[in-house]
């Protein structure tokens, strides 16, 4: 075992992997934390949106004379203000900031006003009549597949098909054939929603000649993508600035109609404009889990996946957000834990009259893992053999290629999987509780950041500027976002780390585009990955031109010296050496301004084939979870008791945050599992947009979790470390279904697993609860890839 | 129902504010006195972000009135005071108890609360006292940690 894995902390790190606090903790504890609703500037005006009260119609009329005559209203807009057409995937710009013409789903934004106070504001919507005519309502996968009217017009899609999918790696009709055994099994994953708890909100201000806006986002950079163009404004003169984001999961991802509406009022007006939804507009701004109905077949041959068919139907909503990934993603990371001889997947997303889904936590990928390791607690029981052992067997090897020629580099998630299974003793007593208290185990896989852009070009993903003057100030730039998960505390212990000082000593310049360089974004969990890279050759930098200077103030070599305790001296002679304010003054002599710059660029390597792109990463971490749960037959109540689980996180910078993103993930994985559902009526009204209806764990449901840190450096990682912000959600929704069937044998194909499906199953005696078939989509004939040669081999 | 002026010790200073009757209390701190660590999470009582303390006792702001505060004491989370505040702000620190801190103010506010309660000898679970106030990002691992710290550092400190 690389010995690495084995220690909490690297000895040659002062604050690497340790403990320590994150930086922004007293900002957030004591209320002085910033957000977006939290900022007023004089003369502000409130915004409100009017939204459609039907799920699929034409707008025959809008009458906006009344509310604009209302005193204290400033301006009304509507579509026609609006008519630029955008989308975050450049594939896709299907979305108007106001509904042009026609309405796709109940919420969708028809008019904005914005007026003195938000009461005339919410006067002014009343005032406004709008009548739609209907047209019919596709609320289904199923409805959008068999209707023939279109929701939106393209020579490119078939009826409704959004996207559609086919690749096909090897011959998997041969593998199949030639396979001892093959097993099919269909499975349903619930939409959700993220639930961030703080709602959406924009400040717009527009009063100097350019756009200003303060905006609750994971991603600035892709509003200076596609906000000048909305907004017919040279993208030079748009200023994006992001206080704290009080939490994204996907949902802060997409340009929202409220953010591009802000601005366009501010720049009619000339006054400031702030728009803060309610809770129940965050729900239709929604872009989160899609739900997806799936098919899958395996074939096994010699104990090994010989060939594995994977279908999925994905309900998208009305427009297509991130839905091309969400699709990509569906085919693209099931591979990644488990070596397939073979593998086709074959995906098609529709567009239905619901909020548009789009990235949430894991990002299409928590359902065919769902899928995957569901169908393989199956497999195993059927061959009589251990849901572990069959895994442990069919492992992906570290460095190596998978059957969609993804590049691998570390893996230790034979180690992860050890861990949980030693701690919750699944080899003894999976199979041997009494009835009702069952354990459960899966594995996952994620991206540690994608490594190609949504928006093509070669240049870097994150830019990082560390500087330091005759003050001892050290200040670092960065354009990434502070959304919880860290980023910031990342950012100031590299950069602390690699000069010897405290991070604390570190001055972060954040949020605002006229001082910070380009970062994607918050998204992907490529923070640590790209933004810590730079980070570190940023300051990298830096040390050399301080080791520099102070070599020759030392009369030493400067490959002798030390950085540590704000100190710069000579390793084998700590006494002879500077303060660091003394190395910067010494260095600032010498050569001028301290100002250096650090960039990454993921070097990608992926197949020559259509739909390569997507799942490529500078690295990929791993999970294994098991859990163990009590279903109570009275109630149908299924209660989770415990919760292990192991990631691979490459190396830990900040442990209490790599432990507080797995916890996180194990909890928002136990929603979906437990609980969370969007729910419609058959007229399109989302039923429970509020957290009255729209459940989600409290601290009492959520179980005690107990976390496991494999740290095996990847090569490609800052100090080693891989992403930890949405992979450990993946194995907790299969490895729930797996534990309720060990409590009461009841296979649940379908989340959520709510107390009424129990109650039914075990009233029923039913053996199974899910979806019956899938639907006859003719999917086109796949892109056909040969397997990689490296995994062709080890396949023989 | 009409306007009227209210007189509230809001973290112990008494404000006189002009007030509608459908102004909640969360509306008045935020908007009328720029208290804006209170949070507005949810507008129907059920996430707890905008927790505050009544007269000692914790409220959800977003539910509550502003003219049924008239000659009450409010406090919010910049107006904690006493022994138990720096208690809190360590042992969330320490713990990683916050993340995106947007449901922190409404935890620490709860903190003090049932903190000040223990003191007194009350027997507290803190499951059951945080069971109002969601959090989206922790999976209250950590938070939990931040309270079982917050008891230890409050008895080492005899506070």
């Amino acid at each position: 075992m690389n010995e690495a894995r084995r220690s909490p902390k690297d000895a040659a790190y002062k604050l690497i992997g340790g403990r320590g606090g994150r930086v922004e903790a007293l900002a957030k504890v004591t209320g002085r934390a910033t957000y977006a609703d939290d900022l007023r500037l004089p003369g502000m005006l409130f915004g409100k949106l009017k939204r459609s009260t039907v799920a699929h119609g034409t707008i025959e009329s809008m009458d906006v004379d009344r509310a604009r005559a209302l005193p204290g209203v400033r301006a009304v807009i509507t579509g026609a203000d609006l008519p630029v057409r955008y989308g975050i995937l450049p594939v896709h710009q299907d979305e108007t900031a106001l509904a042009v013409d026609r309405v796709r789903y109940v919420g969708e934004p028809v008019a904005a006003v914005c007026a003195d106070t938000e009461a005339i504001a919410q006067r002014a919507l009343d005032l406004i009549d709008v009548s739609y005519a209907r047209l019919p309502a596709m609320l289904s996968v199923e409805d959008a597949f068999a209707a023939r009217v279109r929701l939106h017009e393209s020579p490119k899609f078939q009826g409704n098909a959004h996207r559609v999918v086919a690749l096909e790696f090897g011959d998997v009709e041969a593998a199949l054939a030639g396979s001892e055994y093959t097993r099919e099994d269909v499975f349903y994953y619930a939409g959700s929603t993220h639930v961030p708890m703080e709602t959406h909100a924009t400040l717009a201000d527009a009063s100097d000649g350019r756009v200003t806006i303060f905006v609750s986002h994971q991603a600035p950079y892709y509003l200076q993508q596609i906000l000048p163009k909305v907004l017919s404004i040279p993208p030079h003169a748009l200023r994006v600035v992001v206080p704290y984001v009080g939490g994204g999961f996907g949902g802060k991802l997409d340009p929202f109609p409220d953010t591009i509406c802000a601005a366009k009022l501010a720049m009619l007006t000339g006054h400031p404009v702030k728009i803060t939804l309610t809770r129940e507009e965050v729900f239709y701004n929604h872009r989160g889990r899609h739900p997806s109905l799936m098919w899958i077949k395996t074939g096994i041959r010699a104990g090994r996946i010989a060939a594995v068919h994977f279908k999925a139907f994905l309900d998208g909503g009305a427009y297509g957000s991130f839905g091309t990934a969400a699709a990509y993603y569906h085919a693209a990371l099931q591979p990644t834990t488990y070596r397939f001889e073979t593998y086709k997947a074959e995906v098609v997303r529709f567009y239905t009259n619901k909020p548009p889904c789009g990235p949430k936590r894991g990002h299409g990928t928590p359902q065919p893992r769902f899928t995957l390791e569901a169908h393989l607690d199956r497999i195993a029981e059927d061959l009589g053999e251990s849901a572990h052992e069959l895994r442990a067997r069919n492992l992906i090897a570290p460095h190596s290629k998978t059957v969609n020629h993804l590049s691998v580099t570390s893996c230790a998630l034979d180690e992860c999987l050890r861990r949980v299974v030693e701690a919750s003793g699944y080899a003894e007593k999976h199979g041997r509780l009494p009835f009702g208290e069952g354990l459960g185990l899966a594995v996952g896989c994620y991206i540690s950041g994608a490594a190609l852009p949504i928006y093509w070009n070669e240049m870097p993903h994150s830019e990082v500027i560390v500087k330091a003057d005759r003050s001892g100030k050290i200040s670092a730039y960065s354009g990434h976002t502070e959304i919880g998960q860290g980023a910031d505390t990342v950012l100031s212990w590299i950069v602390a780390e690699v000069l010897g000082v405290a991070p604390g000593d570190v001055t972060l310049v954040l949020r605002d585009s006229d001082s910070v360089p380009p970062d994607l974004g918050s998204y992907s969990s490529r923070v640590t990955m790209m933004m810590g890279n730079a980070a570190r050759e940023a300051a990298q930098k830096l040390r050399d031109a301080l080791a520099a200077a102070a070599a020759d103030a030392l009369e030493a070599e400067a490959e002798q010296l030390a950085f540590a305790d704000r100190r710069v001296f000579v390793a084998s002679d700590p006494d002879r050496g500077l303060t660091v304010e003394e190395a910067i003054a010494r260095a600032e002599t010498r050569q001028g301004l301290l100002s250096f710059t650090g960039s990454y660029t993921p070097r990608p390597q992926y197949g020559d084939f259509k739909g390569a792109g997507v799942g490529p990463s500078p690295a990929y971490s791993y999970t294994a979870c098991v859990i163990h749960v009590h279903v109570d037959a009275d109630t149908g109540r299924v209660r989770p008791q415990k919760v292990w689980i192991a990631h691979d996180i490459g190396r830990c910078i900040s442990r209490v945050n790599v432990e507080g993103q797995v916890e996180g993930g194990v909890y928002m994985g136990l929603g979906e599992a437990l609980m969370e559902e969007m729910a419609f009526t058959r007229e399109g009204l989302l039923r429970n947009a509020g957290l009255l209806d729209y459940k989600t764990p409290t601290i009492m449901e959520t179980p005690e979790i107990e976390t496991f840190l494999v740290e095996d450096p990847d090569p490609e990682g800052p100090f080693g470390a891989k992403e930890v912000g949405q992979g450990p959600l993946l194995p907790v929704p299969p490895a729930f279904v797996n534990a309720v069937y060990d409590a009461i044998g009841v296979r649940f194909d379908e989340l959520p697993v709510t107390p009424d499906k129990v109650l039914r199953a075990l009233e029923r005696g039913s053996k199974r609860v899910g979806p019956r078939g899938v639907i006859a989509f003719p999917f086109p004939e796949p892109v056909r890839v040969e397997v990689p040669q490296d995994a062709a081999d080890r396949a023989v | 129902m009409t306007k009227r002026v209210i007189s509230v010790i809001v973290n112990g200073v008494e404000r006189e504010i002009l007030t509608a009757p459908e102004r909640t209390l969360l509306e008045t701190l935020r908007e009328d006195l720029q208290l804006t660590g209170t949070k507005f999470g949810c507008e129907h009582g059920e996430c707890g972000a905008c927790t505050v303390l009544v007269d000692d006792a914790p409220a959800l702001s977003c539910i509550t009135l502003a003219q049924l505060c008239d000659g009450k004491r409010v406090t919010t989370v910049e107006g904690l005071v006493g022994e138990h505040v720096e208690v809190v702000r360590e042992a969330f620190a320490a713990a990683g108890g916050s993340q995106c801190g947007y449901c922190t103010p409404g935890m620490a506010v709860m903190f003090h609360h049932i903190l000040a309660r223990a003191a007194n000898g009350e027997a507290i679970d803190p499951r059951r006292e945080l069971s109002g106030n969601i959090c989206r990002c922790t999976g209250f691992v950590k938070i939990l940690e931040a309270y079982e710290r917050s008891t230890e550092i409050a008895q080492r400190r005899g506070v």
